[in-house]
Parts: structure tokens; C-alpha cells; sequence
């Protein structure tokens, strides 16, 4: 035979049983050149751009889907940080958001990415309408996504954004108070993100990128566990290798997507992103994968090396399958997006501070997190603090995807649906008075940029 | 599917597991024989005791569709208690040839 029946039913068995999957296949698309004194006309042009430039992003890629026999669960849009093409005032960007909305519906993606400024180092007067603008413009969308990046290695953190980041969190949150917060599952802080990340809440088109790419997000939790059941009582060389094996051929199926796509669209080619992305599936968690290497519960001690060998392995058996190498690259742990995880928080094995620490060596950060709806703004802005400082100092990407649900507390679970998933409120260490936060977020100013950023 | 400057076969790979029983082949021969899908090679086995057959056949020129086929295969699996499905050959070489 052409391939051995063992390997063709090997992969057979990955797609049907074991959850994989290609996650996404979003385009990227340049904005600046819609950008006009007028907010109506620059809506025009954005719809007219989006629309044309992505009209077949959906039948493409369905079409590569019924050939290779493998999900692309999601097909999505990726936009040039609209704060660049923005009027300086709140208004005008909510109608940006909305005109995003109608183009996403049209072209029949998901979500669409970008609602968002890069404000690392200072803040403009677009930005700042932007960022002031974002609760009201989740509220009237809900294909869009945000995003706001606070820091860098080298910029530093900028702690004044920060800090207005907690507010608009909390004012989010409170809008869609009715569908418990669920605007702040569309809305993420970062440090040092990446240019290209096809995954959202967090995409958007960087302005060093082409006017149209296709980056390419793949997943396979589900394929990981499998394999790794086969080598229990192994040590961890063999682990790690069975990792990199799973890894290489799960990479190898989105690189040839990837291929496809760009070719089938005429678009170039960007990145295939080497991720482990869970979904509240049962056989599609990354908890679960921490918790067959022997850590019993996820989050007990032994969870962060664990997913140190886990995101190590991921990367440097994806490394090879993939021309181009981006995004975000790495396992994820979106609480509420993960079976395993919610299942470890209700146990009371997760804790927001061992997410943290685990954080330190994986990709992203503390995602999709449902806090008490009492968490105050000054607290939510010292969370975004810690991450952003673990992301500045590492020089990796770390971001903050949290949920103050209104009305809710410790114990009660808030539903987002589909593959946002459903989160059980975790506790925050909130303190009264002097105990708090608060005056160290309203210091304002700029962290400086650490050693790490003077490489020249 | 990568388009070769020699004109070569598009391949499709038609994977079959479940349950042994009289006319598995027949029916999907014939169903690939209407659709003018040519059988290029055959294998089967049986792994933990379960029927396991793959087909390598030509998807050059499906009439109708390579689309309608594959759903119209799995339905005839379905039917006969079987998990068929047909895809393009490039995902396993992709998977398993470096």
C-alpha cells in the first residue's frame, strides 16, 4: 500500500476520535488604506474592503475541510488595529465597530479581530476614544474583538492604560450584565503581542504585515493525551518525545492547510501558530494532558513543569512541520475553554495564582477567568500589572482575559456558550482599605523597560 | 489539492472500519464505479478485531462532485454499519512523510 494502513487510520482516528482539529484559518487585512477625515466614509471603505478581500474566505475553506476530511472550526478576520484608522472620538468608533460587525455577518465568519490599540509606550487621542469606546462597542456587536497592548519588553509597561483597562473591564462587564459579563470573553490585554496571532480574542493585522495573509492556528489536545496514554510509567525523555511526534504531525496538517488556502484565495501565506488550543469538549483538554503525565489534579505542584515540558515539546515538534513559525506558539489554558480546567477549579486544585505561575512558561496568561462581580476595577488593573510584568520581563506574550460577572460570587458558574464555554467564579485575593491595590494602579506612569530590553 | 505540471491523478484515500460482513466491498465499489472513481489499490486487515479496509482510489474526474461522493459514502457506511470516510490523499502524506 501507499502509506501504511496503521498511519492512514492513525489519522483517521485523530480527527474523529481525538478532537483534532484546525482551529482557525483567519485572514488578515489591512485598513490603513480605508482610513478618511470622515467616519462614514472610512466605515464605507472598511465594509467594501473586508467584504471583498474575504468573500470566499468561508466557501474555501469549508471546500479544504470536505477534501482533507478535517474540521477548520473556525474561519476569521483579522483587521489592522482600528484605533489607526479611528476618529478621536468615542462616537465614531462605535460606529467603526458595528460597520466591522456588518461585514463580518456578510462574509459569514465568527469573529472578527482588531477592535483594538497598541498603547504600550503612550496613548493617542484615537486610542484613547477607542479604548473608552470598547464596552459600548462590544455591547452593540457580537462578532467583534478587542484588544489592548499595555507592554512591552521594550517600550516598558504603561501603567496609566493599565489602570483605565480595569474601568473599562468593569464597565464592559456591567453592560452585559444580563448575559453575565460576557462582553469581557471578547476582550483581552496584552503585553508584547504578537503581530500575527491568527487566535482570537487577541488578533489583529500588525502594520508590518502584507495587505491580506492567512495565518493558520491548529489544536489537538485531545491527539496529545492519546498519545501520551501509550508511554505511562515512561520517563520523560520518551514523554516529551511522544509530544514532539503528535506536535509535528499536528503542525503538518495545519502548514498543508495553510498552503491550501493561501494558494485556493490568492493571499499569501503567513504563519501557522504551533498551539495546543483546548474546548470544553471531554477528550479536548490540555488540563487533562497535565493530569495523564502524572500530576493527578491540574494545578496540584508539579503543574507548572508539566506544562513547561508540554509547551516545550509543542514547539519544537511543530518547528519542523512549519515553514513559518508565529503567533502565539504554545499550549493554551483558557479556564472556562478547557473541561479539565473547569473541573480543577471546582475541586479547588486552580487557583488564579497557580495560573499565574503556570503562565510563566506557557503561552498567554490568565484567560477567560470569571471573578466575583465585586472585584474592583483597581484590583482587575493590578492583575492585568502581574501579567503584563511576567510577559515584559520574559520577553513572551502574557495577557488578561477576565470576567467580572456581575452579581455573581465564588461557587456560582457563568455560561458563555460555544466555545467560549462556561466558567465557575474563581476567588480573588481582594483587600479593604490599606490592604488594597488601589494606590499602587493610581501612581500612574510608565513602568521602565527592563534590562532584558537592551539587547543592541 | 497541489496541482502537478503532469497532469497526475488526484488521489483520495477511503478508509473503512467497523464490523466485518458479506458486500462491503461490492457496495462501495459500485458507489465509486457510479461516481467514475477508478479503484487504484486496495488493502485490508483486521486491527483488535475490528474490519479495517482502505481504498487508494482516483478522484480526478468525480462525477458529480468529490463532495456529494464523500457524504454520499459515508451514508452507505452509515447504513451498513461501517465508519467510511473519503478524503484527499494529502492529508496522510502530509501527516506521516516528511
Amino acid at each position: 500500500m501507499f502509506i501504511p494502513t496503521d498511519e492512514i487510520i492513525q489519522t483517521v482516528r485523530m480527527i474523529q476520535q481525538e478532537h483534532l482539529d484546525i482551529r482557525t484559518v483567519t485572514m488578515g487585512i489591512n485598513l490603513l488604506s480605508c482610513a478618511r477625515g470622515d467616519v462614514d466614509a472610512t466605515c464605507a471603505l472598511v465594509y467594501e474592503k473586508i467584504t471583498s478581500s474575504a468573500a470566499r474566505l468561508v466557501e474555501v475553506c469549508c471546500g479544504i475541510e470536505t477534501e482533507l476530511g478535517i474540521p477548520i472550526v473556525n474561519k476569521r478576520v483579522a483587521v489592522t488595529p482600528v484605533s489607526l484608522i479611528a476618529p478621536a472620538d468615542p462616537e465614531g468608533c462605535v460606529k467603526l465597530a458595528v460597520t466591522l460587525e456588518k461585514a463580518a455577518s456578510a462574509v459569514g465568519i465568527n469573529f472578527l479581530g482588531g477592535y483594538s490599540a497598541l498603547v504600550h509606550k503612550g496613548t493617542t487621542p484615537s486610542e484613547r476614544a477607542l479604548i473608552g469606546s470598547i464596552p459600548e462597542a462590544l455591547l452593540n456587536t457580537s462578532k467583534i474583538c478587542s484588544s489592548v497592548n499595555v507592554g512591552t519588553t521594550k517600550a516598558g509597561i504603561n501603567m496609566d492604560a493599565v489602570r483605565d483597562m480595569g474601568k473599562v473591564i468593569k464597565r464592559a462587564a456591567e453592560l452585559s450584565a444580563a448575559s453575565g459579563g460576557s462582553s469581557c470573553a471578547r476582550l483581552v490585554v496584552l503585553c508584547n503581542a504578537p503581530e500575527d496571532n491568527p487566535f482570537m480574542a487577541g488578533a489583529f493585522h500588525g502594520i508590518g504585515e502584507p495587505d491580506c495573509v492567512i495565518n493558520v492556528g491548529v489544536s489537538g489536545p485531545g491527539a496529545v493525551k492519546c498519545a501520551i496514554e501509550q508511554v505511562r510509567g515512561c520517563d520523560f525523555t520518551v514523554l516529551a518525545e511522544t509530544v514532539k511526534k503528535t506536535a509535528f504531525k499536528i503542525t503538518r496538517a495545519g502548514q498543508l492547510v495553510a498552503g491550501l488556502a493561501s494558494a485556493r484565495l490568492g493571499v499569501p501565506s503567513g504563519i501557522v501558530d504551533l498551539s495546543l488550543a483546548p474546548t470544553p469538549a471531554v477528550g479536548d483538554s490540555v488540563a487533562r494532558i497535565i493530569e495523564e503525565m502524572g500530576v493527578g489534579r491540574c494545578g496540584a505542584p508539579g503543574t507548572t513543569a508539566a506544562l513547561a515540558l508540554l509547551n516545550d515539546a509543542v514547539k519544537k515538534g511543530g518547528l519542523m512541520a512549519s515553514s513559518h513559525v508565529g503567533g502565539l506558539s504554545g499550549a493554551f489554558i483558557p479556564v472556562s475553554e478547557d473541561e479539565g480546567m473547569i473541573d480543577a477549579v471546582r475541586k479547588g486544585s486552580l487557583c488564579i495564582e497557580k495560573l499565574e505561575a503556570m503562565t510563566c512558561v506557557c503561552s498567554v496568561g490568565l484567560d477567560m477567568i470569571v471573578v466575583p462581580g465585586g472585584t474592583e476595577a483597581h484590583t482587575i488593573s493590578a492583575i492585568i500589572a502581574d501579567e503584563a510584568a511576567i510577559g515584559m520581563v520574559n520577553s513572551k506574550t502574557t495577557a488578561v482575559r477576565i470576567i467580572p460577572a456581575p452579581g455573581k460570587d465564588v461557587g456560582d458558574t457563568v455560561e458563555f456558550g460555544g466555545l467560549l464555554g462556561s466558567g465557575p467564579v474563581m476567588s480573588v485575593r481582594q483587600y479593604d482599605g490599606n490592604g488594597s491595590s488601589r494606590l499602587f494602579i493610581e501612581r500612574g506612569g510608565r513602568i521602565p523597560a527592563p534590562m532584558q530590553s537592551l539587547k543592541n | 489539492m497541489t496541482e502537478d505540471s503532469n497532469k497526475e491523478k488526484l488521489k483520495g484515500v477511503l478508509t473503512v472500519i467497523g464490523k466485518d460482513r458479506v458486500g462491503i466491498i461490492a457496495a462501495l465499489s459500485a458507489k465509486l464505479a457510479g461516481a467514475n472513481c477508478n479503484i487504484l489499490d486496495i488493502s485490508q486487515t483486521t486491527m483488535d478485531d475490528i474490519f479495517t479496509m482502505t481504498m487508494l482510489v482516483d478522484v480526478s474526474d468525480v462525477k458529480g462532485g468529490f463532495g456529494p461522493l464523500a457524504k454520499a459514502l459515508e451514508e452507505l457506511g452509515d447504513s451498513m454499519g461501517l465508519r467510511v470516510r473519503l478524503c484527499h490523499v494529502d492529508i496522510f502524506n502530509a501527516m506521516h512523510k516528511i
